[in-house]
């Protein structure tokens, strides 16, 4: 019939995306592509090897990695009940809640370091209580380094893991209690294995924001080696001083950016997972 | 064990209030449309969803009572739950899933596994131990379910609507292993069905509720007499005689010959009468009906819109009469009449429960 053979054409040529579309979308890829290949170009690969393994590359590296998985943990130990409080519990305000917990997500991160110094800052709201009662001054620490990227990669990880949770099926957990299981109990051995995925993937995202964080730690932790220089930081100072080493320690975090994103598959890529020195 | 239960839930569209009482081993099915409130009524007694008015008692023990602010939570009941829909964990074995209430409650892992083991050796399913949820046929999970509910020796079995999703032949198959474990241990249970054919296996008592409240409660052969709903009257008042079918005919243990459809499978099954199809006449009827029988008028139960007779002859029989007929019959208890029954209007649902 004339009109199968029309419906077959027509499916045919929806199958190949138009030529404009293409064309936009290649400018796109280049966008993305350029600026990586500029740095690959760039990079003097005869000394690459000494400036990333010279002292003060290793010491931000070291920072870097400490800082990252510290506030990595931290985000999952306060998020997972977080993201279930926010995915089980109606509450009033619970709207308000989530978004201030999120907030991190869509701000500047240099707003998140005024605010956090506002908030732990020497004169902040808790800064004399937090030193009066525990010695503790945050700002211009490595402890802040981790605050400031728990404060940007958490929203990463809740959100991830509260999705995971919204979409689980409660009825295994309400099988489980009916079975003798506690809350914790059922949560441990039904609802933990079933967003296992979203935990990892949620803490792989949150790792990687944390790593690359630039703009809040350096308004709120500022920029001492080995203390709080990360690895982001040292690329910042590097571009003044030694523009060599600020490129390949650049070419070395977007190539650990890239094994992350990678490693977690395309439908994991919903969130951006690179800090951007803003 | 003994349960006592008024359960008040408020739900969007109606309210359920309805009083459940089971006896030390006693059976009790729970018959209703789609949306009566049924499955909310296991959840109640469950403890997944707290009352807003009445109690749930299992002997002197009270779970849930809103006056006195009681509620025990569902870990702590040992009230055991079948549901529709299986819900095994997948992320476990059949194994570990059947031990899974054991270990909840602190048994160490190799007896848990060891009691489990013997649960599903039980229910014939040794060689599916170490597989996976979704390598399982739905009677497997089913089974498996079941067995996971039964290894935690619960005080009180809750099958909400176990059979339903279960294809014919398996749901026959999953009711024999359901029907053993009801008559072979002293458990109580509470089941939920919307199939008459579970009730008359199963159960000793039935509780219909429609809308949120109990239409009608008894003995299923008093309810099938006295339907006091259209809907009991249509789904529970249906006559069933159990019997084996061979060439188109079922036999009872009485001996009673019934001339079912010609393409019904053999073996063991359920005959089911629905009683406006039984005719009824004053002389030995003559055409093509192959089922007749010389019956005596037991009792009529008369309504303006339908006349239920209930008989006595080679099988016990309920038939429906509408206002005309039985002006023209003008019945009597006592009378003795003719009843027919054509081969075609006889329904089947095999049965592997015997």
């Amino acid at each position: 019939m004339n009109s199968t053979v029309g419906d077959r054409r027509r499916a045919r040529r929806t199958n190949r995306p138009p030529v404009l579309a293409v064309l936009m979308a290649g400018i796109a890829v280049a966008f993305f592509a350029l600026p990586f290949f500029g740095l690959l170009w760039r990079v003097p690969w005869s000394e690459a090897w000494s400036l990333l393994t010279d002292p003060e590359s290793l010491k931000a590296l070291r920072l870097s990695v400490y800082c990252s998985l510290w506030a990595t943990a931290l985000a999952v130990v306060f998020g997972t009940p977080l993201a279930w409080v926010l995915a089980r519990y109606g509450f009033p305000g619970r709207r308000i809640v989530r978004a201030l917990c999120l907030l991190s997500l869509v701000l500047p991160p240099v707003v998140g370091g005024v605010a956090l110094f506002a908030a732990f800052g020497r004169r902040g709201l808790l800064g004399d209580p937090l030193f009066d009662w525990f010695g503790v001054r945050l700002p211009f620490s490595t402890a802040g380094v981790v605050l400031a990227q728990t404060f940007v990669g958490m929203p990463f990880f809740v959100l991830t893991v509260e999705a995971a949770l919204r979409g689980l099926d409660r009825r295994a957990e309400d099988a489980a209690r009916t079975l003798g299981a506690s809350p914790w109990y059922a949560f441990r051995r039904v609802t933990l294995p079933a967003i296992k995925p979203a935990l990892f993937a949620g803490a792989v995202l949150a790792w990687a924001r944390a790593f690359g964080e630039f703009g809040a730690t350096i308004t709120f932790a500022g920029n001492f080696p080995g203390r709080t220089r990360t690895l982001p930081l040292a690329v910042y100072l590097a571009l003044e001083s030694n523009p060599g080493q600020a490129l390949v320690l650049s070419v070395f975090m977007i190539a650990i950016s890239f094994a992350v994103i990678v490693g977690l598959r395309d439908r994991w890529l919903g969130g951006s997972s690179d800090g951007d020195p803003t | 064990m003994s349960l006592h239960a008024r359960v008040v839930a408020e739900l969007s569209t109606f309210r359920l209030d309805v009083d459940v009482d089971i006896e030390d081993g006693e059976t009790v099915a729970v018959l209703g449309p789609n949306g009566a409130g049924k499955s909310t009524l296991v959840k109640a007694i469950a403890g997944l969803r707290p009352l807003d008015e009445g109690f749930v008692r299992i002997d002197s023990i009270v779970f849930d009572d809103p006056d006195t602010g009681v509620f025990v939570a569902p870990e702590q009941r040992n009230i055991g739950v079948v549901f529709q829909d299986h819900r095994l964990f997948p992320q476990l074995d059949a194994l570990d899933n059947v031990a899974f209430g054991l270990r909840a409650r602190g048994m160490s892992r190799t007896e848990a596994r060891r009691v489990a083991r013997a649960w599903l050796d039980r229910m014939h399913l040794s060689d599916h131990a170490a597989q996976k949820l979704d390598t399982l046929s739905g009677g497997q999970a089913q089974r498996v379910a079941l067995a996971r509910a039964l290894a935690s020796e619960p005080r009180l079995l809750l099958l909400d609507e176990p059979l339903a999703a279960l294809d014919a032949a398996t749901r026959a198959e999953v009711r024999r292993d359901l029907r053993t474990h009801l008559t072979g241990t002293t458990a109580s249970a509470l089941l939920i069905t919307h199939d008459p054919v579970d009730a008359y296996a199963l159960a000793d008592r039935v509780i219909v509720i429609e809308d949120g409240r109990v239409t009608q409660s008894g003995d299923l052969s008093e309810v099938t007499t006295h339907p006091q709903s259209r809907y009991v009257a249509d789904l529970v008042g249906t006559n069933l005689v159990p019997g084996t079918i061979d060439a188109g005919v079922l036999r009872t243990s009485d001996g009673v010959s019934i001339a079912v459809p010609a393409d019904s499978p053999d073996g063991p099954a359920f005959a089911s009468i629905r009683p406006g199809s039984v005719a009824l006449h004053r002389s030995e009827p003559e055409g093509s009906a192959r089922n007749v029988w010389l019956v005596e008028v037991i009792e009529l139960d008369v309504r303006a819109d339908r006349i239920r007779v209930r008989l006595d002859g080679p099988i016990g029989l309920v038939a429906e009469l509408t206002p005309p007929g039985h002006e023209a019959l003008a019945l009597r208890p006592g009378d003795r009449i003719w009843a027919s029954v054509k081969a075609s209007e006889v329904g089947i649902s095999e049965d592997f429960s015997r």
